[in-house]
């Protein structure tokens, strides 16, 4: 409670100690608009973040669980090996459950390569068989062996092949996501102590002057500290909005334009940018705090 | 209030002052005098802190400065009004906060006390001054500002240097004369000047001590003012 009484009383302030600081207008906009740039990078950053980390769950997690069987066999031995091989598959254990594709699904997932008028009829085309997995799996060597006895023309697919590079992709851009938020936190720190440190030594006078009246460091600290937390609040805060903004105009998620498309917020994840403002400004606090305090130490 | 014990003071190579007592008692009157550059400003500002003795003791209020943390000089300043000869102030707030600065950075800017801000700034004849900035003011308005600014915590100590230096006689005798004034309400009163006819002036209303820096040490001028 007392915490929060605190906050308040900062935020709340004095009028007349924020005056006892000259208006310094260069400094002043320059560090809001740092704020304002830094925060805009930070949405991307999550959202990137964001989206790398759902696509990595995605494909982590429903993939790992389905694989596919394709068999290949002339056209009049084909019912006989799928049926064969659906049969094999139900007496796997870690087997879910097995379905072999319709037609129509099959020629649906050929569309967007041969387009919609192709008569797969007459096309020596696969048969495909869906496989759902429980969580521990099945064991992929021991299915092959069998699968190579029963049914010859059957390859098992269990996508771990093109996942992994793909999941581990994700991964990785999550990583970079995050490392690229705690860079920009720690950019914003460096550039507001920057103009801190800028500000009190362009100040001397105003701290010696304060200084000779009595004033204690930590009323004149706090003078400067409220001043540049509240700029890297309001830059952060427009560029906050600006990059939201840039993020809505993004196309939505969509599975014909794949996984780019899914750059963006869903859910709560839109609350995640919410917090860049005032984060902002506690990094903005604690580095100009510490500032002062450096700088007053080593004035007389 | 302050006392001083064998202290010296050196800057880099040579000895400023060397082996310096005194004892400022409450309701004290002093006058410093000394040629310039003798270390008149340096003695004030071991006076109130603002320098460590290079050897010897300063207690403040009957505090050590060298156990003194940046906090206690803050508040044993409040207590300690200083008029430098170059009197600085916050160039962006006009006149009457400047003198009000005090008040304000100890939390004391009550209507009270501004009220007697009023009367202060029109006894040292800044009344229709307030809202002037300090760039804009005389030589003689400024060191007024500083006294005003000095005293109106109402201190148990002022210390000034020079503070008559850049006004004419007449306005002298009413700074010295609220100086006298805060001397019998039992403030303790330093002042550096050279003005031999300041020296006298008070020496006719008030009992005053003559303190005279010649040869690095500190002696008692005679009577002979």
């Amino acid at each position: 409670m007392s915490g929060f009484g605190t906050i308040i009383a900062f935020v709340v302030g004095d009028v007349q100690r924020d005056r006892v600081v000259p208006p310094s207008g260069i400094t002043a906009r320059l560090t809001g608009f740092a704020a304002a740039a830094m925060a805009f990078l930070a949405v991307f950053a999550l959202a990137l973040s964001l989206a790398s980390g759902r696509l990595a769950a995605r494909w982590g997690d429903e993939l790992a669980r389905s694989s596919t069987l394709r068999i290949s066999a002339p056209e009049a031995q084909m019912s006989e090996q799928t049926a064969a091989a659906l049969r094999v598959l139900e007496t796997t254990p870690g087997v879910v459950s097995a379905r072999a594709l319709t037609q129509e699904e099959q020629s649906r997932l050929l569309a967007p390569w041969f387009g919609p008028d192709l008569p797969l009829e007459a096309l020596p085309i696969p048969q495909l068989i869906e496989i759902s997995e429980t969580k521990d799996g099945y064991d992929a060597t021991g299915l092959r062996l069998r699968l190579q006895a029963e049914v010859p023309g059957a390859v098992l697919d269990d996508h771990t092949r093109w996942r992994k590079p793909l999941e581990q992709a994700a991964g990785r851009l999550r990583v970079l996501g995050i490392v690229s938020v705690l860079l920009i936190a720690a950019t914003t720190a460096a550039m507001i102590t920057l103009a801190a440190q800028a500000a009190l030594a362009a100040n001397a006078q105003v701290i010696a002057v304060l200084r000779l009246v009595g004033a204690r460091d930590g009323y004149i600290a706090q003078a400067f500290v409220r001043r540049f937390t509240f700029r890297a609040l309001g830059g952060a805060a427009v560029g906050t909005v600006l990059g939201l903004g840039a993020v809505m105009l993004l196309p939505a998620a969509s599975t014909q334009g794949g996984f780019l498309t899914g750059l963006g917020f869903q859910g709560a994840g839109w609350l995640w940018p919410v917090l860049i403002p005032p984060l902002a400004g506690a990094v903005a606090y604690l580095a100009t705090g510490q500032a002062a305090r450096r700088v007053l130490k080593e004035l007389a | 209030m302050i006392e001083l014990e064998n202290i010296a003071y050196s800057y880099g190579g040579g000895e400023l002052l060397s082996d310096i007592s005194l004892k400022l008692s409450p309701g004290s009157f002093h006058f410093l005098t000394g040629p310039s550059g003798s270390g008149k400003t340096t003695f004030l500002k071991l006076c109130y802190g603002a320098l460590t003795p290079t050897a010897g003791q300063v207690r403040i209020f009957d505090q050590d400065v060298r156990t003194m943390n940046r906090d206690d000089h803050a508040l044993a300043r409040r207590r300690v009004g200083v008029v430098h000869q170059d009197c600085q102030f916050l160039d962006h707030l006009p006149v009457a906060d400047n003198i009000a600065l005090p008040l304000m950075v100890s939390g004391r800017d009550d209507i009270e006390n501004v009220s007697n801000l009023k009367e202060l700034m029109h006894w040292v004849g800044l009344g229709n001054r307030a809202s002037a900035l300090p760039p804009e003011l005389s030589g003689g308005e400024r060191q007024r500002a500083a006294l005003a600014r000095a005293v109106i915590m109402s201190p148990d100590v002022v210390l000034a240097d020079e503070p008559t230096g850049n006004v004419d006689w007449e306005m002298s005798q009413r700074l010295l004369q609220l100086l006298i004034e805060l001397n019998r309400m039992g403030k303790t009163i330093m002042i550096a000047t050279h003005d031999l006819n300041l020296i006298r002036a008070a020496k006719s209303k008030v009992q005053t001590r003559v303190l005279r820096i010649a040869n690095r040490k500190l002696q008692l001028a005679g009577a002979d003012l």
